[in-house]
């Protein structure tokens, strides 16, 4: 027994190293850092421990900024895009010629650079001096003015983000969602049907139920995913988030760190670890709800 | 409900599309009479749950017509029927609870037809109470054996009061010693209700013991229908001969000269008024009689004593089997000489057949049917 431990911690050995040098050891390492008052990189110096660099960032319009960006991202695309995918994972299940190919098409966006896709919405939705952009004219069509959905009000840049944002995570969950709806036995639709079940009742009460495993994983994956946004900001608007109010939480953490205002690592630390709380919150809120609505 | 069905074929496309459609049900035609039990038997692949399937309505027919007394539901939606379909696996929605998963069926009741909460609870209840599963109601399906599982399937089947009952397979699922008690269970509820129940298996043991009348199926043809020891006494082709009996009949590669049937060297019966031919013979095992003089002779190889009866294992020429076995009373003490057994035939336990399409040979005055 004594002899099987050791061996069995020294089988582990190298994955402990090299978590514990890169993941434990930096996890342990913000968090100090988040306390340390004036800390300088240069001279590795810091003035005292405390909280002010909470306070700091918690005074920072762009932190604020950021935070509210954020929750309205994830609050916005998290429960659409799960819902479309599933739309579409019904619809996709429920036809059997060039099923194949839809899937394919749908997943395309997983496999496509964000940045490159960013530029094509960026295309599609920015006026320029020769054009209104694709998007506007669609909208002109139905007689509403354009709008410079990249340039302009923020409500404006936030709907590009957050269509863009659903567009990307999508594919990803149509994935996950058409095995899912697929790996449901048929003998249950089959009982259904001899007992004269409607479909929308089949929906709720066999298919729903029957998925709801794969959901929530999609559901916290999705609100992980949108709360650590950044790339996707950055392929819409550029680099300079803070000046168009489109930065996120990674966004302002990123430029703390290394924008042209940066060279903070402690402030950047404290909006890491904030983010940390958020995210396990909302996480630990997912799993006691779930564990109410999600079955066996 | 009397079940009628008229000429009905269902075929399948092949996945390969150069090859000829799959004939899964030909040309199927009979009656099950009201408020019995019928086995579907027969080996697997041999279209009986396709059958099911087509008079449940979740597969539509080729050709032919289906009628549930007068009314011809050959083209009705599963949910007009009136059935209750058992399925193989149960199929019982593993989120809800027993109770649930009963009263589920009556949820989709609408307009007139629409039940109370309350009325709903009691039908479960009752359905619950005829299959002895009511203290179960609040468990989950995944807390239940299999036999008890078994039993919510039937119930919720029952639940909407359905004119025919189908099980698919019904103990397939299930252990030896349970199958056995299932079997009795099913017949008991069957007697209760007095339903119409229609029952497919592969496992000849179970449609003999319980069914009212057995349908014995090959490649989408009927073989035979009929009461299960009728069907065993005189099977009327070499399939359902050598299909039903456990242990399976003895066939034999014989031929009649001078209206003796031979089997190899050994003229075994007299059959009057048949022309010579060659015969496929089948041999029940209890047909045997020891007999010193008898008129079969063959190599004993081993005896088995299982309780009150006793086997007899041998070789024989015009076998196609390596072996033969006899069945005899365990008290029988068997005498061979030089290690040859000798027997006489129960001639009502031999059956003939011809060799071009397997069909049933007439001899005898014991055979009636013609």
């Amino acid at each position: 027994m004594e002899s099987n431990n050791k061996k069995a911690w020294l089988y582990l050995l190298p994955a402990i190293i090299f978590l514990g040098f890169f993941m434990i050891y930096p996890l342990i390492d913000v968090f100090v850092y988040s306390f340390e008052e004036g800390y300088n990189s240069a001279s590795q110096s810091y003035f005292g421990i405390g909280l002010y660099n909470y306070e700091y960032i918690l005074h920072d319009p762009y932190f604020i900024q950021a935070l509210k960006n954020t929750f309205i991202l994830v609050l916005i695309t998290v429960p659409l895009s799960t819902i479309f995918s599933l739309l579409i994972s019904l619809a996709l299940s429920s036809i059997s010629k060039l099923r194949e190919l839809f899937q394919t098409i749908y997943f395309l966006p997983y496999v496509t650079n964000t940045l490159a896709v960013g530029l094509v919405f960026m295309i599609l939705f920015k006026p320029t001096a020769y054009t209104d952009g694709f998007v506007n004219m669609l909208i002109g069509l139905f007689g509403i003015n354009p709008v410079d959905f990249i340039d302009g009000p923020y409500w404006a840049k936030m709907l590009v983000l957050c269509i863009y944002t659903i567009w990307v995570v999508m594919p990803f969950k149509i994935l996950i969602l058409t095995s899912a709806l697929a790996s449901v036995n048929e003998d249950y639709y089959s009982a259904a049907k001899i007992d004269g079940t409607s479909k929308f009742r089949t929906f709720f009460k066999i298919t729903l139920p029957m998925i709801s495993p794969m959901i929530f994983y999609l559901v916290i994956t999705g609100f992980i995913g949108a709360f650590k946004a950044y790339s996707d900001a950055v392929a819409l608007f550029g680099t300079n988030l803070n000046a168009a109010e489109m930065n996120t939480i990674v966004g302002y953490i990123y430029d703390m760190l290394y924008g042209t205002a940066g060279g903070y690592p402690s402030y950047a630390s404290a909006a890491a670890i904030v983010l940390f709380v958020i995210v396990l919150t909302i996480t630990c809120i997912n799993l006691i709800v779930s564990r109410k609505h999600v079955h066996y | 409900m009397e079940v009628v069905l008229e000429h009905v074929t269902k075929k399948f496309k092949n996945r390969d599309k150069k090859k000829d459609d799959i004939i899964a049900v030909n040309d199927f035609t009979f009656t099950i009479p009201d408020g019995k039990l019928i086995g579907l038997l027969g080996p697997s692949g041999c279209g009986k749950s396709t059958t099911l399937n087509l008079i449940c309505g979740l597969l539509t027919v080729d050709s032919g017509k289906i009628y549930f007394g007068d009314n011809d539901v050959t083209y009705l939606a599963p949910e007009h029927r009136g059935v209750g379909l058992v399925f193989q696996n149960y199929a019982l929605y593993p989120h809800m609870t027993v109770k649930e998963n009963i009263i589920f069926p009556l949820g989709n009741l609408k307009g007139k037809d629409k039940l109370t909460k309350e009325e709903m609870n009691n039908k479960a209840l009752e359905v619950a109470k005829l299959v002895q599963i009511e203290e179960l109601m609040d468990r989950k399906p995944n807390e239940l054996s299999g036999g008890q599982q078994q039993r919510v399937a039937i119930a919720r089947a029952l639940v909407k009061m359905p004119s025919v009952l189908l099980l698919d397979e019904p103990l397939s699922n299930l252990d030896a010693r349970l199958r056995l008690k299932t079997r009795e269970e099913i017949r008991r509820i069957q007697k209760k209700t007095g339903l119409t129940t229609i029952f497919v298996t592969h496992d000849q043991d179970e449609a003999m013991s319980i069914c009212d009348h057995i349908i014995v199926m090959k490649d989408g043809l009927v073989m035979q229908i009929g009461r299960p020891q009728e069907v065993y006494d005189n099977p009327e082709n070499l399939f359902v001969a050598k299909f039903l009996g456990n242990p399976p009949i003895n066939t034999f590669k014989g031929y009649i000269k001078d209206e003796i049937l031979y089997l190899g060297q050994d003229g075994v019966l007299d059959v009057k008024g048949l022309k010579d031919q060659e015969v496929y013979v089948g041999i029940r095992p209890e047909a045997f009689v020891l007999d010193e003089s008898g008129r079969l002779k063959a190599k004993l190889i081993h005896e088995e004593v299982m309780g009150r009866d006793k086997s007899i294992l041998f070789a024989h020429e015009g076998a196609e089997s390596d072996t033969i076995r006899a069945i005899i009373p365990s008290d029988t003490v068997v005498s061979s000489k030089d290690g040859i057994v000798s027997f006489n035939l129960k001639h009502h336990k031999v059956f003939l057949f011809n060799v071009s399409d397997e069909s049933r040979i007439y001899f005898g005055v014991d055979h009636g049917k013609q």
